[in-house]
């Protein structure tokens, strides 16, 4: 097998965060002191919870029957061909219920939510998956519902609008700054802070203030354990890499996390970017931004000298974030996990090819994972095992797809949008 | 005694509470932004604070939001802030600024608190910046003689309340209302309660911010609390004005009559 170039020395993940919430010099709570009281509430809550066997049967329960766990891995065997002929499973997340991985984390958060007695939960989203499992959940468990969202991304994703929606859901278009995921978070810390008593802030990555970090860790570490698993299974060893996309990083952490103490398993995370690192338009922070507090935590951010965030740029709007959870800082800093950008072009051909060759349209978004594994397939060659967290299904990129690929012209496009919207 | 306790101890002596009035730097116009200040604090104010306009400023309502995009676009960078800092302490009135903690991490915490001291700056204000996450900020600021100070709000905590005022200086800020900045119809009920359990924890002054625009609201919190805080008022009247002329006269007269609100007199005709 060929050596992979930055093997992780044996370390243990779970050993972050400390009690203040940070991994290293990263994460922590930089909010208004008016949020305090809740993110107490919520972390003191959230231990409890998951030390209840009757929490975690009910969100057991809710994963198996609801959300359709365990989904499978797939050898894509046509794929790896196109990546030097290592061979590469798929993680399938897509297959969940609302089509990705996010419903995992959102089922345990609204649970908590009746659990605390708020009757509404709050939520950001940028690609929409995030807004449509939160819908979703509200609609099972009978919570009121608002799901902030960049104008600019209703727009690219306006079939996810529409879902929302008809879970009952209230979209609110975010027209402040850049229009897209960091202003609905703006928007939605805004929200929080005013209604706090009566509502949670349900937030859809491993970012934000301590405990949101860890506890959106902790809901989605299933994937890993899944794959991990289904990996000795199918194959009788580990994989050499595990791949996944990052935009905030939940998608990234959740199949990580199982490996944590796995030495010969490198881990990659591919962020987006976009025309290129170059052009100054895209999202990878973890390749060429810095440390700053942006969105309660200290953690890799794309700003300026003077501290102003620098407005991202990706294909993908759930990539397009200019920072990352702290977790990923950290990794990143001490050599745990290696990230590289994927540029709009490489993701789109990418997307192209998992379609045509397996028969999966995935989310833009995980088409970052495919590119960067079919590079990473090509540079260690026929032996390597390589497992990639297929996030979330491409449905709500069609079209976007179909605009790119110029399957359809796009007035076409342009009326069908205006129609849903 | 500092300038800044030096103001709070006057009024106090004259039996009413401070007024402290906020504007985002470079804000109307970059070269507007001090001589504005400067009529306000002719007409009443007793200290200012300069907003650092900021890219995400997840505290402040529409208005202030609004009106920090426009000090961005104009090009507003920290250096700019440190000289309406200067300008404004030209006046004689008391100056701090108020700055979302990622600027000034950035600018490096030593920077910061140096050069604001060298331009005769008093304090900062950090409305994300708790007393867990202050550690550097807490030496720079003792270093370089600068008050720093943090928010409490409605849903803190006696034992938090007790650790922010033990680490603030100069004053306490009291969030009057769970939210954001901009202007409400009344000062939240919450308030005096707030403060009351603040002062059993400080002798520091407790000033109130958040939701007050009017003389009449202005009244109100100076009867339980040393300083009244405006900000999003100020900022309206400006958006609001043609020109920056009209603006300067409309803040003024703003300023006279949030002046006699903390001195108990309100305006014709209306009511407590």
């Amino acid at each position: 097998m060929a050596a992979v170039t930055q093997t992780p020395e044996q370390f243990d993940l779970g050993a972050g965060p400390d009690s203040a919430g940070r991994f290293g010099k990263y994460g922590g709570r930089f909010v208004p002191e008016a949020l305090m009281a809740a993110l107490e509430e919520l972390d003191a809550a959230y231990r409890v919870a998951i030390a209840d066997p009757g929490f975690v049967a009910e969100y057991d329960y809710l994963q198996r029957t609801y959300t359709g766990r365990p989904n499978p891995v797939t050898d894509a065997k046509n794929l790896s061909e196109h990546a030097g002929g290592a061979r590469i499973l798929l993680k399938r997340e897509d297959l969940n219920h609302t089509g990705s991985h996010k419903i995992n984390n959102v089922l345990g958060q609204a649970l908590l939510t009746k659990r605390m007695g708020k009757t509404r939960v709050i939520a950001e989203t940028g690609a929409g998956q995030h807004g449509v499992a939160t819908a979703t959940a509200a609609a099972l468990l009978d919570l009121e519902c608002v799901i902030y969202m960049g104008e600019e991304d209703t727009v690219r994703q306006a079939l996810n609008v529409a879902r929302m929606q008809l879970l009952g859901a209230t979209v609110v278009p975010v027209t402040a700054g850049s229009r897209t995921l960091k202003d609905a978070i703006n928007e939605a810390m805004r929200d929080w802070v005013t209604n706090v008593d009566q509502t949670h802030y349900l937030l859809g990555t491993v970012a934000g203030p301590a405990p949101f970090p860890e506890m959106v860790r902790h809901f989605h570490a299933i994937i890993g354990r899944e794959a991990r698993e289904q990996t000795l299974e199918l194959t009788g060893r580990l994989p050499d890499v595990v791949a996944a996309c990052v935009g905030g990083g939940s998608n990234a952490i959740g199949i990580f996390h199982a490996f944590r103490n796995d030495p010969g398993v490198a881990l990659y995370g591919f962020e987006a970017g976009g025309e290129g690192i170059e052009s100054g338009r895209h999202a990878a922070k973890l390749s060429v931004g810095s440390a700053g507090v942006l969105h309660g935590a200290r953690s890799y951010l794309l700003q300026d000298d003077e501290g102003q965030t620098i407005a991202s740029h990706s294909i993908s709007a759930g990539l397009d974030y200019p920072s990352v959870g702290p977790e990923h800082a950290w990794l990143r800093d001490t050599g745990k996990a290696t990230y590289e950008s994927v540029t709009d072009v490489e993701a789109m051909d990418a997307f192209a090819l998992l379609s045509r060759t397996e028969g999966i349209i995935p989310a833009i978004e995980s088409a970052h994972a495919i590119a960067g594994a079919i590079r990473v397939g090509k540079r260690l060659g026929p032996d390597a095992l390589i497992l990639v967290n297929l996030s979330g299904r491409g449905d709500k990129d069609v079209a976007t797809a179909a605009k790119w690929f110029n399957l359809v012209d796009s007035a076409t496009i342009d009326s069908t949008s205006e129609v849903v919207k | 005694m500092s300038h800044l306790a030096e103001t709070f101890a006057a009024a106090k002596a004259d039996g009413r509470a401070a007024l402290i009035a906020y504007l985002p730097a470079g804000f109307p116009t970059p070269i507007d932004c001090v001589p504005v200040i400067a009529a306000m604090v002719e007409n009443g104010v007793d200290a200012v604070e300069i907003g650092l306009p900021y890219s995400d400023p997840l505290m402040d309502g529409p208005v202030i939001q609004t009106a920090v995009d426009l000090a961005l676009k104009a090009g507003i960078r920290i250096g700019d802030v440190m000289s309406n800092v200067g300008g404004v302490v030209g006046t004689g009135a008391p100056t701090l600024v108020m700055s979302y903690w990622n600027p000034i991490e950035r600018y490096g915490v030593d920077r910061f608190a140096s050069e604001l001291a060298a331009v005769g700056g008093c304090g900062v204000i950090t409305p994300d910046l708790t007393p867990e996450e202050a550690g550097p900020w807490i030496e720079a600021t003792d270093e370089h003689g600068i008050d720093r100070v943090f928010l409490v709000a409605p849903s803190s905590s006696d034992e938090r309340i007790e650790t922010v005022a033990a680490t603030c200086s100069g004053f306490v800020y009291a969030a009057s209302t769970m939210g954001v900045t901009g202007a409400r119809t009344s000062v939240s009920s919450s308030a005096p309660e707030l403060v009351a359990r603040v002062r059993q924890h400080t002798n520091l002054p407790v000033c109130v911010g958040l939701g007050v625009s009017t003389g009449s609201q202005a009244a109100d919190v100076a009867e339980y609390a040393d300083g009244v805080i405006v900000g999003s008022a100020f900022v309206k009247a400006l958006l609001e004005s043609p020109t920056p002329g009209e603006g300067a006269a409309a803040v003024a007269a703003l300023a006279a009559e949030l002046a006699a609100g903390v001195r108990g007199n309100r305006p014709a005709g209306v009511r407590s």
